[in-house]
């Protein structure tokens, strides 16, 4: 089976380019170059370098004893969390930074939601010296303030986006208008496997690292590259597409992405999209969405920042609907407990994204050997404004 | 022949204009009374819109006219009836424009039989792709007799210019210049390079100019290249007015340098 986009930018019925002909010269010279770029050697030994000394990569896999012997099942977690800047978002700014340098471009804009890839941003376009304008629901500039501050502070002009409902759909809106009023210096920064094509399958490649690495550490920890099950959070998806990358054609390797059900699926605040969202277009590609029987975009509700997105990316939708991999829903509750359990076994405090994915062994039954690899796709030190109130601290 | 060729044909060399607003604003049920006034005052052809959540070409005057209309209760399907008795108020050419999602959930070919039934002669919607149009709908379009407009930029190559031009049975959408609507046309010499060069390619499609058009000035400033000439924001602007209705005369005589009409 082929999991991967084909030549027309589609995932089985997903994928595409639903972009307005404004934005169309950039997105075809980008569909155009971005594989011979990728391919070239000075590109790979720049990304390779970039990786291994500013990042610090290889990010650890950590056998984590205590949580493993809770669950029984050997719990293996991937540490995205220990990158620099605190989460898997860095991987694909400096994909992307690298690629829109040799593309010529001298300005950065980008999205973000909570700010982490805000801050993922703006931390390569200082390392580059390159302009760079983040677009923040107005909002969500509210909630996350310490991440506007590191922006700012790294060079970054953030721009709130006040129209709609001022949260990271609209941030994403602006950012589009903005590549479409500046068509030939900037290049756009999207943070996760979302956007139109090539966007998903590039942001796919500059994460699939995680999952190249994964396979490398595990042979050398267990003797096989291969564990029973992978979990990853998804609100996007691109720590889960770069989680899932390498396994996607190791049919014995159960996939399981996990979604931010917020209050509970049925509840009217939930971001679960593959519950809730019917086949549509969402920035740029057609994928699931979370919209109104008129096909208005619906906004989501998640105590995670990062997972309340109201679509996922065309390949998450694509291995939805082919069964690949499987799709769960997780609540507030549940990921702020995990999140919580995780700290006092094993002394990580993750990010409540990340926390959702850890909120998935509570829900199975192991029968005590099986190998499981948590990606750990953040920190939690922005969300200790969150735990606090949540657990009364 | 269809209502838009004919347009083209008969009023060729004449200053044609379109106005685009947004159904379901201000008001919820005046999308007919506004084309029939629209009509009547001396509009040439006419684009009414059918608001979506998140429109991504649109500048901050079009945006917040369609989170209005849709806090009014506009839906594709209302708008479909309020142009029921269309055809009883005007002759001339009418388009609905808006983006993919709401098509698709309304379903491509129910909105196209739905255009047809009613007497819309055409869609323009920005984020339909060239290829899927080509590879999905064209059929189903041309099975109802509707125009699919394309939009072309300064940065669209000819030869894709020349692709949309084949595909295109109506006429073709000229975005004035690199932004989003309702940013001011300024004719530079590099935009009136570009206006040139399309119009020296000699496509077999009338050329239409949108964006940026506000007023008589950059109203006869687009003509001297193209067709016809779209202006959107600044007429949804006069729809904030309180009496806008009554307005309409006089903002199109305005533009058009013509006597009163109404």
């Amino acid at each position: 089976m082929d999991y991967q986009v084909n030549e027309k930018g589609y995932y089985g019925d997903f994928g595409g380019a639903y972009i307005p002909e404004m934005m169309y010269p950039n997105i075809e010279e980008l569909r155009k170059r971005y594989l011979e770029i990728m391919e070239e050697p000075s590109f790979k030994a720049e990304f390779d370098q970039l990786m291994k000394d500013y990042v610090g990569r290889p990010s650890p896999l950590y056998l984590a004893k205590r949580l493993s012997e809770r669950y029984g099942a050997k719990i293996f977690l991937k540490r995205e969390d220990l990158n620099h800047t605190g989460a898997h978002k860095i991987n694909n700014t400096i994909g992307q930074i690298l690629l829109a340098k040799r593309l010529g471009k001298n300005r950065i804009i980008a999205e973000t939601g909570a700010g982490q890839h805000g801050v993922a941003t703006a931390t390569v376009c200082a390392l580059m010296g390159l302009e760079c304008v983040v677009y923040m629901g107005e909002i969500d500039m509210a909630r996350q303030a310490p991440n506007v501050a590191r922006m700012k502070m790294m060079g970054a002009e953030v721009r709130p986006a006040v129209s709609g409902s001022k949260t990271l759909k609209d941030a994403t809106n602006e950012a589009m208008r903005d590549w479409i009023s500046n068509p030939v210096d900037t290049h756009y920064i999207i943070g996760s496997v979302v956007g139109p094509h090539p966007y998903p399958d590039m942001v796919a490649r500059f994460q699939s690292i995680i999952s190249a690495e994964t396979k490398k550490q595990l042979l050398e920890q267990t003797g096989s590259e291969n564990p029973d099950i992978v979990i990853a959070c998804v609100g996007g998806g691109s720590n889960a597409m770069g989680m899932f990358y390498h396994y996607l054609n190791e049919e014995g390797v159960r996939l399981i992405a996990a979604e931010a059900a917020g209050k509970g699926v049925d509840s009217g605040e939930s971001a679960a999209t593959s519950v809730l969202g019917k086949e549509g277009v969402l920035h740029g590609s057609r994928t699931i969405l979370m919209q109104t029987d008129d096909g208005q975009v619906v906004e989501p509700y998640s105590i995670s920042a990062g997972l309340d997105y109201p679509g996922i990316g065309p390949q998450h939708a694509f291995l939805h609907k082919i069964g690949r991999a499987e799709y769960v829903s997780i609540t507030d509750e549940e990921a702020m407990q995990a999140g919580l359990l995780l700290t006092r076994l094993e002394g990580i405090i993750p990010a409540i994204e990340s926390a959702h994915a850890l909120a998935q062994l509570e829900k199975m039954t192991f029968r005590g050997n099986e190998q499981v690899v948590v990606c750990l796709s953040g920190r939690g030190d922005k969300d200790l404004d969150n735990y606090m109130k949540y657990f009364g601290f | 022949m269809s209502r838009i060729k004919k347009l083209f044909k008969e009023k060729e060399g004449s200053k044609l204009l379109s106005i685009y607003y947004t159904a379901g604003y201000p008001k919820l049920n005046d999308t007919l009374e506004i084309a029939r006034q629209l009509a009547a005052s001396g509009a040439d052809f006419l684009e009414i819109g059918f608001p979506y959540s998140d429109p991504v070409a649109d500048g901050p005057t079009i945006q917040h006219s369609s989170e209005q209309a849709l806090k009014n209760g506009m839906t594709v399907k209302l708008l479909f009836e309020q142009l029921k008795d269309l055809r009883q108020y005007t002759d001339i050419p009418v388009l609905l424009m808006g983006y993919v999602n709401p098509l698709l959930q309304y379903g491509v070919e129910h909105f196209c039989q739905s255009c047809a039934e009613v007497g819309v002669d055409g869609i323009i919607v920005p984020d339909l792709p060239v290829y899927e149009y080509e590879s999905l709908y064209k059929d189903i379009f041309a099975r109802y007799g509707l125009s699919n407009i394309f939009l072309i930029t300064p940065q669209t190559s000819e030869e894709r210019v020349r692709q949309i031009d084949e595909l295109t049975t109506g006429f073709i959408y000229m975005v004035s210049s690199a932004s989003t609507t309702g940013n001011k046309l300024d004719v530079d010499t590099s935009l009136a390079n570009y206006f040139n060069r399309v119009k020296s390619l000699a496509l077999k499609n009338p050329l239409v100019m949108g964006f940026g058009i506000r007023g008589k000035e950059q109203f006869d400033q687009a003509l001297e290249y193209a067709d016809a000439a779209i202006i959107g924001s600044e007429f949804v602007k006069l729809l904030d007015k309180e009496d806008y209705l009554d307005r309409i005369p006089t903002f199109i005589a305005d533009i058009k340098g013509l006597p009163i009409s109404v």
